[in-house]
């Protein structure tokens, strides 16, 4: 079989899909965004305003690719692609439907917060290096809260591990055959999502890129390329962050019999991009301690709460008890 | 496998050194971050996922994080790195040299004598955790009073 698990075919097709459409979300982004302020957004270029992506990718290769004087090269050019590749291949282990995928590893949920984690080192990295004080403001911003909100996000998806008894996120969707996890895991849900959207230092948690106070936070000194990445690394968070949300939770590519599995995962995923669009047009960005306080002293005791529940009812339910 | 068990251990090799040898800290400190990942790779070649993804999260990830976090707030510029090379000079390195030189002598006569033939096992994350929770519970639990009395100490001192 050439599209099985991890074949070549796959692996280069997953790739090549994933980076097209985390390029696409920009547009789309600017397109939902106008859609709800009442008004256009970007129509011009191409039907629909489709091609306004190439043309922003033209421009962006075109660009000088400048590297400060005064930046420490090395970690400047080092953190740009960290964070492409750590997402990328948080990706590999994400379970798009039966047979489709990278790898089918055991240690699938450990991978994506390892990964996850990883992904601090780009924006502290690039901060750092820039050399300038808007930029350290930035990423010491960003390392606090990336290193807070990784705790939430691992201890809220706990609950669905131990449902499930495994970290292979391929069983943890089987094993939501007869109802999604949304249903018994709704708080660690919650928690996921918001701890997701500050992974991914999405508005209304971009703090460490608060236009209004600290110019563009870590990645000012960055143009050209170097600044795409870390902008595409952005809406390829957003897209993982979608589809955990509908492995974890949703039941992956379960769903009714009359559209095909991969199509149901699309659907899902796509739903999950939308409201997070909906939700950068909708809230306004909190201030960095409010964000810090209602982590530690709000999520984090909510999640060990929901972990202690889930873990009694799963021994409730096995007759341990 | 074998050949990522070598190359993964050269990697961690080499990205050592760096770290020992490099007079800026922040690149010291991704070396030291790229040895780790080294180390989680050679866990897992050994067959132990569990190990490997842990190394991945708690050290390269959480504790390497910790120490950028406080790099960046120390402000260090070029007065630091002229303090470290001064530090590297080559007449430093001649006892250190010869105590590595001892132990490497060691290592390879232990190699060339005892040939121990290690097959990898592979340890799931089931079987290792019947395992702590089972016969080694009590160093578990003992673990974790060491790290509450951490955390407490960090809570004393931050409020002083």
């Amino acid at each position: 079989m050439v599209w099985e698990v991890g074949s070549p075919l796959s692996i280069g097709a997953i790739l090549f899909t994933v980076i097209i459409v985390a390029a696409m979300l920009i547009w789309v982004e600017r397109r939902l965004l106008g859609l709800w302020q009442e008004r256009l957004g970007p129509n011009r270029v191409g039907p629909f305003g489709l091609l306004q992506v190439v043309a922003d990718m033209i421009k962006i290769f075109a660009k000088e690719d400048w590297v400060p004087p005064f930046a420490d090269k090395f970690s400047f050019v080092l953190a740009p692609p960290i964070i492409m590749f750590v997402i990328l291949m948080s990706f590999t282990v994400i379970p798009f439907a039966p047979g489709v995928g990278v790898i089918d590893s055991d240690v699938g949920v450990l991978f994506v917060l390892a990964m996850a984690s990883l992904g601090a080192y780009s924006v502290m990295l690039g901060g750092l290096a820039s050399n300038n004080k808007y930029a350290l403001l930035g990423s010491l911003r960003a390392a606090a809260q990336m290193v807070s909100y990784e705790v939430f996000m691992g201890i809220s998806l706990l609950g669905v591990v131990a449902l499930t008894g495994s970290f292979n996120l391929r069983d943890i969707v089987i094993a939501q055959t007869d109802g999604w996890f949304i249903i018994p895991q709704f708080i660690g849900f919650l928690i996921f999502m918001i701890a997701g959207i500050a992974e991914s230092h999405r508005l209304p948690f971009d703090i460490p890129e608060a236009e209004q106070e600290i110019v563009a936070g870590y990645h000012t000194e960055y143009s050209g390329m170097k600044f795409g990445m870390f902008f595409v690394g952005e809406y390829l968070g957003v897209l993982l962050i979608s589809s955990l949300l509908v492995v974890l939770f949703f039941g992956g590519w379960l769903g009714p019999a009359f559209l095909p599995p991969i199509v149901w995962f699309v659907l899902k995923t796509s739903f999950f991009i939308a409201f997070f669009i909906l939700l950068r047009a909708a809230i306004p960005r909190p201030r960095y301690d409010q964000l810090m306080t209602y982590g530690w002293l709000f999520l984090l005791p909510l999640s060990l709460l929901n972990l202690m529940i889930t873990g009694a009812f799963v021994l409730w339910q096995e007759g341990g008890m | 496998m074998t050949m990522l068990f070598y190359l993964a251990g050269a990697v961690a090799l080499i990205s050592t050194i760096s770290v020992t040898i490099s007079t800026n800290v922040v690149h010291a400190l991704v070396y030291l971050i790229i040895s780790l990942l080294a180390v989680a790779v050679i866990f897992f070649v050994l067959g132990a996922p569990f190990a490997a993804m842990l190394e991945a999260i708690v050290y390269a990830g959480a504790i390497m994080v910790l120490f950028l976090f406080a790099m960046m707030m120390l402000n260090l510029g070029q007065a630091t790195e002229n303090e470290e090379k001064a530090w590297l000079r080559p007449q430093l390195w001649v006892g250190p040299g010869l105590l590595i030189l001892a132990l490497l002598v060691q290592l390879v006569s232990v190699l060339v004598t005892q040939r121990v033939d290690v097959v990898p096992v592979e340890v799931g994350v089931h079987e290792l955790s019947v395992l702590l929770f089972g016969p080694w519970l009590l160093a578990v639990e003992l673990a974790s009073m060491l790290l509450l009395a951490g955390l407490i100490a960090a809570y004393h001192l931050a409020k002083r």
